[in-house]
């Protein structure tokens, strides 16, 4: 007996939380899908509740939809792969090298960027890569030659780069704080070079660190669209901001809720990969 | 380096060893010592004395600040972990998560080139000397501490080094399973005759193993010696407490040792032979320890005590209070150089 209410008052700890997410997160998930299949009447703009295919024909042959998709993953795997090698030196000082007062300091210059608007922060990078912007001003200066990154992808890439960089160091660093001080001791002792052991010992025993950044670095940059549209140009449109001028200015929800769902399968598709390298692993 | 010169040479030899960290206190305040080649050599001391840090001097894990290491007569001071002939069996294990037994038992071999057969063969063999051949596919995760324990020495053994260091490595085990290993790592180490140097707190492990044992405190070697001298002459109060159970009493000027098992217990109207001892009290503590009884016998103003093991048998009349008299051979108290 006393089971059974153990039982229905788990129940009713779980019942608000659970009510929220099915009703508010999958429900409209659920609208989502639903609508992919609807289309707009063009005359009207209205919305018109019947199955159609069209939207997902448009994507699969319209070149443009291609190019946004492609830029949109190449940029979020780039950005990945930055941020990883970026993360690397950093969080190896700070997981293995430093006391825990330095950690401390070091960590929270990484995680201090965090605690100001995210707008600011991108809007400063503006200022830095503009034409008459910091960096051009540096270069002059040093007598290099200028650059033009404004408004271009590698803008993007940069911005991201610089964005998500906190996200990847932090679960590295503690996935390398958990590998114990003998097991590099181990891989020497039995002949291993430093390099040796970090390619046997240390880099794959980090790789659930990596991939839980990765979760960051990949799947936000995926679906961004505020970054691309204050830095980026006019060929650097993400299938955020496609989606966005689809359900703002043309009002055409199926086709954005089309394009949404090929978003939601790549990430979906990346979770469960990440998944398999350990992302979410006792984190 | 020779070969003339490293055939004859100690497996170890340490000089003048000196080690602090940090700003803290010195860990070695001077480590002198020579371990030859085949023995089973214990560095044995409370924690914080030293011998862990002696060890990782050894293994190359740390560098002294100053002094000098030599293995097989061949200064190895400044080298690096890998370009010493040395395994360790760390305290922890340190099995490598990510791979299965096999390829953690074959990885100073695949490091160094060896080629796939020979590895597998090799590795397999090591594993079916510490009996776990059939579970060489299973991640270290999948082992319980014992079997944990055997990989990692199977892991020391298969590179075949001149000299194997273990820190600790029965200290996580249960009683049982940690007598039957000191007898299978003794057996290995006879069997293959690689040097062993060995760390322990654990006075009985190290009696029980060793050719010779160095009793480490604060930083220095009290005594080197085989477990007998240790434990029938030692050097020091340092050593005769560390070592067994003992008695020090303090008597005319010096200090003398007395072992419990060299006591017993008498009637308090005992009448003392020409060639012993003893020390008239009441019985304060009596535990029953199976073979034998432990009994604290004090003077009635309580200024001066000896602890007896007397066999069971013997004992059973014995009662807390019961006034008796303690009673040694003259010849048994060994006297202490202070």
């Amino acid at each position: 007996m006393t089971d059974r209410r153990k039982l229905l008052g788990h129940l009713a700890l779980l019942l608000p939380p659970f009510g929220w997410l099915t009703v508010f997160y999958l429900g409209s998930l659920f609208a989502l899908l639903l609508s992919a299949f609807w289309q707009v009447d063009s005359m009207s703009g209205e919305i018109l509740h019947e199955w159609t295919l069209d939207n997902f024909r448009i994507l699969a042959t319209d070149s443009t939809y291609r190019v946004i998709a492609e830029r949109t993953i190449g940029i979020a795997v780039l950005v990945t792969i930055t941020d990883i090698i970026l993360a690397w030196p950093l969080a190896y000082v700070i997981a293995r090298k430093v006391g825990p007062r330095m950690k401390l300091v070091l960590l929270v210059l990484v995680a201090l960027p965090l605690w100001s608007s995210m707008l600011a922060r991108i809007y400063s990078w503006r200022l830095i890569l503009g034409h008459d912007g910091v960096l051009n001003w540096f270069l002059r200066t040093a007598g290099l030659p200028e650059q033009s990154f404004a408004f271009t992808n590698v803008a993007l890439w940069i911005v991201f780069t610089y964005l998500w960089l906190p996200f990847m160091l932090m679960p590295l660093v503690s996935a390398l704080e958990r590998i114990p001080a003998s097991l590099p001791d181990a891989a020497g002792d039995m002949g291993a070079t430093p390099f040796q052991t970090f390619r046997t010992v240390i880099f794959p025993l980090a790789i659930p660190g990596m991939a839980a950044g990765s979760v960051f670095t990949f799947a936000v940059t995926l679906g961004e669209y505020v970054t691309p549209m204050l830095v980026g140009g006019a060929g650097s449109e993400f299938i955020g901001n496609v989606v966005y001028s689809n359900v703002g200015v043309s009002g055409n929800i199926p086709f954005a809720a089309a394009y949404s769902m090929i978003l939601l399968v790549v990430v979906g598709a990346y979770m469960l990969l990440a998944r398999r390298f350990g992302a979410f692993d006792g984190a | 380096m020779t070969d003339e010169s490293s055939l004859h040479a100690p497996a170890v030899s340490l000089t003048a060893l000196t080690k602090s960290y940090g700003h803290g206190k010195p860990v070695l305040k001077g480590i002198d010592l020579t371990i030859q080649r085949g023995e089973f050599f214990t560095m044995l001391g409370p924690s914080g004395s030293g011998k862990t840090t002696t060890l990782r001097l050894i293994g190359g894990f740390e560098l002294p600040d100053s002094g000098e290491v030599f293995l097989n007569g061949v200064k190895v001071t400044r080298l690096p972990p890998y370009r010493r002939d040395v395994n360790t069996m760390f305290q922890d294990y340190a099995l490598f998560p990510h791979m299965s037994l096999q390829d953690n038992v074959a990885y100073g071999m695949k490091i160094r080139g060896v080629d796939k057969a020979e590895r597998t063969e090799r590795a397999t063999k090591a594993l079916a000397m510490v009996h776990l051949e059939a579970v060489g596919d299973r991640r270290p995760s999948q082992l319980s501490g014992g079997q944990r324990q055997r990989v990692a020495l199977a892991r020391a053994l298969v590179n075949e080094p001149s000299l194997i260091l273990l820190d600790e490595p029965l200290g996580a085990l249960d009683l049982k399973l940690r007598r039957e290993m000191q007898v299978e790592l003794k057996k290995i180490q006879k069997q293959t005759g690689i040097t062993f140097v060995y760390v322990t707190h654990d006075q009985e492990e190290a009696l029980s193993m060793s050719d010779r044992i160095a009793v480490f405190s604060e930083g220095v070697i009290e005594q080197i010696g085989t477990p007998e001298e240790l434990y029938e002459r030692p050097a020091s109060g340092f050593v005769a407490r560390f070592i067994g159970s003992s008695n020090i009493l303090n008597e005319s000027g010096g200090e003398i040792l007395l072992r419990p098992e060299d006591i017993r217990l008498e009637t308090q109207d005992y009448a003392l032979t020409s060639d012993e001892a003893g020390l008239s009290g009441l019985v304060q503590e009596i535990s029953y320890l199976g073979p034998v009884t432990r009994c604290r016998v004090a003077t009635t103003d309580g200024d001066r005590s000896v602890t007896a093991m007397v066999p069971s048998r013997q004992a059973r009349g014995l009662d807390e209070n019961m006034a008796v008299r303690a009673v040694w051979s003259k010849e048994s108290a060994y006297p202490l150089s202070s």
